[in-house]
């Protein structure tokens, strides 16, 4: 337990624009145990999405190193970097990014079908992750018919269903009213919580952070502030 | 993820877009339609065309007297009188060959009881019928005794018997030619059109002793009817009849021969050139739509590529290699290609069967063509596909997440 899940550093990713040069990320030092739910905020062009992209293996790092469970993943092939995006990590967008016209089963299914399992297998394991985020009975609902919370949680239950080491959100709850957005916060701290994975949440919402236990602000590519979360709304909650 | 994993997923995503798909397969479709029913045409025509040349006797080869020249003018084939009974007699004696019959050929008017007919007289031995493979329908044929004893008795094709007996029969009956009464003793059956169009049944067969003796009073044959024992003897048959008589008329080495000499090999060759160049022009224009299909083909997979930017990126986070995106697309390709292909066989086989029916043609399209057109759709899919799906396996995941 005690290898970080993540371990950067000195991370750099600069675009180069012709003329001048925009470090997006410069020089971030970084480690992430397992079991941690880290939020990162920072306002926008703080370069949070870039890093949560390259910890989350969609984008490569320009300069720096980065150790994933103790294995460095810094030279892996793009084919690699798939293979863990597959098995080790889920993932959640602000825009859900479910298939329009495939079942909430189905959808759950997509990160196994690529992992190899027999469908047999994947449907079983799909309805269980959906009972997970309390939607056992919308395996067969189309995404349209599902309201925004509960397509966020069909989102979750994709994120989850290959048993992931790390989760990671990008703005989860940016399309989502507050209440939707409180739900699915405390369901995200119970898989935290219960299940023991590692969650990186990126957000500007500062309720939403509430619920992490480590705040990590991003400005200008660096990181500035980095400290545990006071649980005051925790303990109310 | 395995090919069937992949067949049914691509095959859902067709069935989404029922009618772009079904449009986007229609070049293919017609296409491979084209070509069954090309074939079709081909084999038909080719079966048909063989058909009525082995209605002839496919072993046959004809002997006629060359050309001739007097004062500068050359009469052309077969105006030359070199051909002797004897001629006959002689090639019945070379290996391979089967019957032989002198021919005499003359046009007359047949005067019955009744009515009067113009038709081609043609005065032959007994074997000729087993040489020309043609079944007498009443009566008898004539024997060799009647050709020994230069006997007036005549056989009728189908169409003189219907122009000088109209729904008579026959049999037993007397016609005059040019003077001489000729006994009806046979009807042959009906034959049709030739090859070359003619009408078959508009004959009438005498012994070619009596065409000689009574008609044209003449010494020389018009033709030797000469069937090869089978197909593969033709040639060796055919050289032998030149050396033979090349002998017999003395005609020294250098000097054009006095006779010449056809196979109905040549006759079908030619007929089944035409049927090829068809065929080609046809295969061509078959060709030209399956490669219009595979570029619309193209243009919908890279429309479709373009509107699932975003699939793709989720695909791609949540662990979809390039690979798999590839695979995917391509199948995509392939499986409108080959479904296209598949319903255009079917379409093609049904409209050859069509026409089959119109032309009275045997459709047999032989399934090895259909194979090979529904096989060339699967390329089409291929080839046409691989550039959008490779175009999809490159996209950037990120790129893709954002896309609009």
């Amino acid at each position: 337990m005690n290898t970080p899940v993540v371990d950067v550093r000195d991370l750099r990713k600069i675009y180069d624009l012709g003329e001048q040069q925009l470090a997006a990320l410069d020089g971030v030092t970084l480690t992430i145990a397992p079991g941690e739910f880290v939020v990162v905020m920072g306002p926008s062009g703080s370069g949070k999405s870039t890093f949560m992209h390259i910890v989350g293996f969609l984008d490569r790092a320009t300069s720096g190193t980065y150790r994933f469970a103790g294995h460095d993943v810094t030279e892996l092939s793009a084919d690699d970097l798939a293979d863990i995006r597959c098995k080790r990590l889920g993932f959640v967008f602000q825009a859900y990014n479910l298939l329009p016209r495939t079942s909430a089963a189905e959808n759950v299914e997509l990160p196994m079908l690529y992992a190899g399992i027999p469908r047999a297998q994947r449907r079983k394991a799909a309805l269980e992750a959906l009972g997970l985020v309390g939607l056992a009975r919308y395996g067969d609902h189309m995404p349209n018919q599902l309201s925004g919370g509960q397509q966020q949680r069909v989102a979750i239950a994709r994120a989850l269903v290959n048993t992931p080491t790390m989760i990671l959100a990008d703005e989860p709850t940016g399309a989502l009213d507050s209440r939707a957005s409180e739900e699915l916060m405390v369901l995200l701290a119970r898989l935290n919580e219960e299940r023991g994975i590692t969650l990186l949440i990126v957000t500007h919402d500062a309720n939403v952070a509430a619920h992490g236990k480590r705040l990590v602000s991003f400005r200008d590519g660096r990181v500035v502030d980095d400290h545990p979360i006071e649980h005051a709304l925790a303990a109310a909650r | 993820m395995s090919w069937t994993e992949t067949i049914r997923l691509a095959v859902r995503a067709l069935v989404r877009n029922r009618s772009r798909s079904l449009l986007t397969m229609l070049g293919v479709i017609i296409g491979v339609a084209a070509v069954v029913v090309t074939v079709a045409i081909g084999a038909g025509a080719r079966a048909s065309v063989s058909a009525q040349i082995n209605g002839l006797g496919s072993n046959l080869i004809i002997v006629i007297p060359g050309n001739l020249t007097q004062g500068g003018v050359n009469t052309g084939t077969g105006a030359a009188s070199t051909l002797t009974p004897d001629d006959g007699l002689a090639l019945t004696k070379i290996p391979g060959v089967s019957a032989v019959s002198p021919g005499v050929v003359v046009r007359a008017q047949v005067v019955s009881p009744t009515a009067n007919w113009s038709t081609q007289i043609i005065g032959v031995a007994p074997s000729y019928l087993a040489i020309r493979d043609w079944p007498i329908a009443r009566g008898t044929f004539f024997d060799d005794a009647a050709t020994k004893g230069v006997a007036k008795v005549c056989v009728l094709g189908q169409t003189v018997a219907d122009n000088l007996f109209p729904g008579q029969d026959p049999v037993g009956r007397t016609v005059i030619v040019r003077g001489v009464p000729f006994t009806v003793i046979g009807l042959l059956t009906r034959r049709g059109q030739s090859a070359t169009g003619q009408d078959q049944d508009d004959t009438v067969i005498i012994p070619y002793t009596s065409a000689m003796k009574r008609l044209t009073g003449q010494t020389m044959l018009g033709i030797l009817f000469v069937s090869a024992r089978d197909a593969a003897d033709v040639l060796p048959v055919q050289s032998a009849i030149v050396s033979l008589l090349e002998a017999r008329h003395r005609i020294a080495q250098g000097t054009p021969d006095d006779f010449a000499i056809r196979n109905l090999q040549d006759i079908a060759n030619a007929a089944s050139g035409a049927a090829m160049t068809m065929e080609v022009l046809l295969a061509a224009v078959a060709a030209v739509s399956l490669l219009v299909g595979g570029i619309g083909i193209m243009n919908i997979m890279l429309v479709s590529v373009t509107e699932r930017t975003r699939e793709i990126g989720l695909r791609l986070s949540v662990g979809a290699r390039g690979a798999a995106i590839l695979q995917q697309f391509l199948t995509e390709a392939v499986v409108l290609s080959t479904s296209g292909g598949a319903i255009g066989a079917l379409l093609g086989l049904a409209g050859a069967a069509a026409i089959a029916t119109l032309a009275h043609w045997s459709a047999a399209v032989p399934p090895g063509a259909v194979i090979i057109a529904v096989a060339f759709s699967a390329l089409v899919g291929i080839f046409f596909g691989y550039y959008p799906a490779a175009k999809a396996a490159r996209l950037d995941p990120i790129e893709a997440l954002r896309a609009e």
